[in-house]
């Protein structure tokens, strides 16, 4: 064994930081545009499956994966603090990387607030609509907050009411395998299809108040605004629901869901009589 | 040339790190329900044992015995994440699917056990044939379980239909057992009990 010094054993620690510290940022910073690529590829994919274009597991190349977001997808900006449509033109350049501008302290980007486990929301997010032409199908929220050991980031999907869930699954999360990773597990995600993510007048009655619950144990199989929790990951479905209900609540899409879901009753009730 | 045929094919089957060291269990249950991430984990720890057990030995006599733990995991953790960086950047779904699993090598013991054991005591050449050995011998067993897990528990090979599903019109009823981490818990249990029959040298002597 090598004589042992002080200085030696700093020497050696130095060289072997330095040398891993080089080969893993090299690592990182020369792979990382084609990370961003997968991962854009992967959000958009997963769009895909939250609007119903693709199943599950369906495989789609990523030239489908464009072509099928292009047709089928509208892209719309939402103001969250007046609820309306925004122009892209109208939200500024910088805060247009969502997860920039929630890091950014910049209050033209977001703003500070304390749920979910998040620290700060954005001022604008983008929204997605099924399908471009015709009546709305679905609507794709992006929603995301803190679950035990990471965010986790997800899409819900509404039903043209805004109120029911079509679908709800996170496409990235860190949560234990087998436990909070569980929220993965398909039949738990079937378990949101169809439940009402508001009561009858959470949307009409001036401010938004979400009903949907994750509970502790089994759900009530005769409710429709109770989703089973996960066994083993108590944090993990308190981190859901905190999430869940941190978006559909005013600060979150509330303002927005109640405008558009009277936007769209009008343009029902126009098609009806006209 | 015997020296080095034995560091490279003796933890393959005459001292299996799974098998009769019992290392590295953790991450075998985790990744073997498809044999494409099965695979994939093989591939990123036959690289790992090899490199660190390779720059472990080749600073072997440079390390203070006073930091070399450290020394080893920083080595060890350092090609951990640029393994991960890369199946990040080419093996996408695969990299998602493996999520943890991969990071989590830094803590197989199969890695650290050798760097420890072997690549401080012996010269550059051995030391990574010894880690390609041992993560070779990880690969045998993980592959076997990984083949007998998706071949009965969802018909499959490589996500190639080869036993047709009643669900989907065919014959087989698929074991859901087999999908459970469980399972293959029985399956290193078979294989080491085979091992222990054919090598009989591995049975542990009664106290």
């Amino acid at each position: 064994m090598a004589s042992e010094t002080i200085g030696k054993t700093f020497g050696v620690a130095a060289g072997v930081c330095i040398v891993c510290s080089v080969l893993v940022s090299t690592a990182a910073v020369s792979l990382k545009e084609r990370q961003d690529l997968n991962k854009r590829r992967d959000r958009n994919r997963n769009i895909l499956i939250a609007a119903g274009v693709i199943e599950e597991g369906e495989s789609a190349s990523a030239k489908n994966v464009e072509d099928w977001f292009a047709e089928k997808i509208d892209e719309r900006w939402v103001n969250l603090d007046t609820g309306e449509f925004t122009d892209g033109k109208d939200v500024p350049e910088r805060c247009k990387d969502e997860i920039k501008a929630e890091k950014s302290r910049d209050p033209a980007c977001s703003r500070e607030i304390d749920q979910a486990g998040l620290k700060r929301r954005v001022n604008y997010r983008r929204v997605y609509i099924t399908p471009k032409q015709g009546q709305i199908e679905r609507v794709i929220l992006p929603v995301h907050g803190k679950g035990l050991w990471s965010t986790m980031y997800g899409f819900l999907a509404l039903d043209r009411d805004l109120r029911t869930i079509k679908r709800f699954a996170f496409y990235e999360h860190g949560e234990t395998p087998g436990l909070g990773g569980e929220v993965d597990n398909p039949r738990w995600k079937q378990s949101w299809v169809g439940k009402e993510a508001y009561g009858e007048q959470g949307l009409d009655s001036g401010v938004a108040e979400p009903q949907i619950r994750v509970v502790k144990g089994t759900a009530d199989p005769n409710s429709d605004s109770e989703v089973d929790g996960l066994s083993g990951a108590t944090l993990t479905a308190r981190g859901v629901q905190n999430l869940v209900w941190f978006w559909l609540s005013e600060e979150g899409y509330g303002k927005f869901l109640q405008k558009f879901r009277r936007t769209l009753q009008k343009q029902m009730t126009g098609e009806q009589h006209g | 040339m015997g020296k080095a045929r034995n560091a490279l094919f003796d933890p393959v089957f005459n001292n299996n790190p799974i098998a009769l060291q019992v290392l590295g269990i953790c991450s075998a249950l985790a990744v073997t329900t498809k044999l494409e991430t099965t695979v994939t984990m093989c591939v990123a720890v036959i690289f790992v044992t090899t490199f660190s057990n390779l720059s472990v030995a080749l600073i072997r006599n440079h390390i203070p015995s006073s930091i070399r733990m450290i020394v080893q995991m920083t080595i060890i953790a350092s090609l951990v994440i640029v393994v991960d960086q890369f199946l990040k950047a080419f093996l996408y779904d695969i990299s998602k699917q493996l999520s943890v699993f991969v990071g989590l090598i830094i803590t197989n013991c199969i890695v650290m056990g050798r760097a420890e054991a072997y690549a401080m005591k012996n010269p550059v050449g051995l030391s990574t044939l010894d880690g390609i050995g041992n993560g070779l011998g990880y690969s045998v067993v993980l592959l076997a379980v990984g083949f007998i897990r998706e071949l009965f528990g969802s018909g499959k090979l490589l996500g190639h239909a080869i036993l047709p599903l009643t669900t989907e019109g065919g014959w087989y009823d698929p074991n859901g057992l087999l999908l459970l981490s469980p399972s293959a818990f029985f399956l290193i249990g078979f294989f080491i009990w085979a091992l222990r029959t054919w090598k009989t040298e591995q049975i542990e002597k009664e106290n």
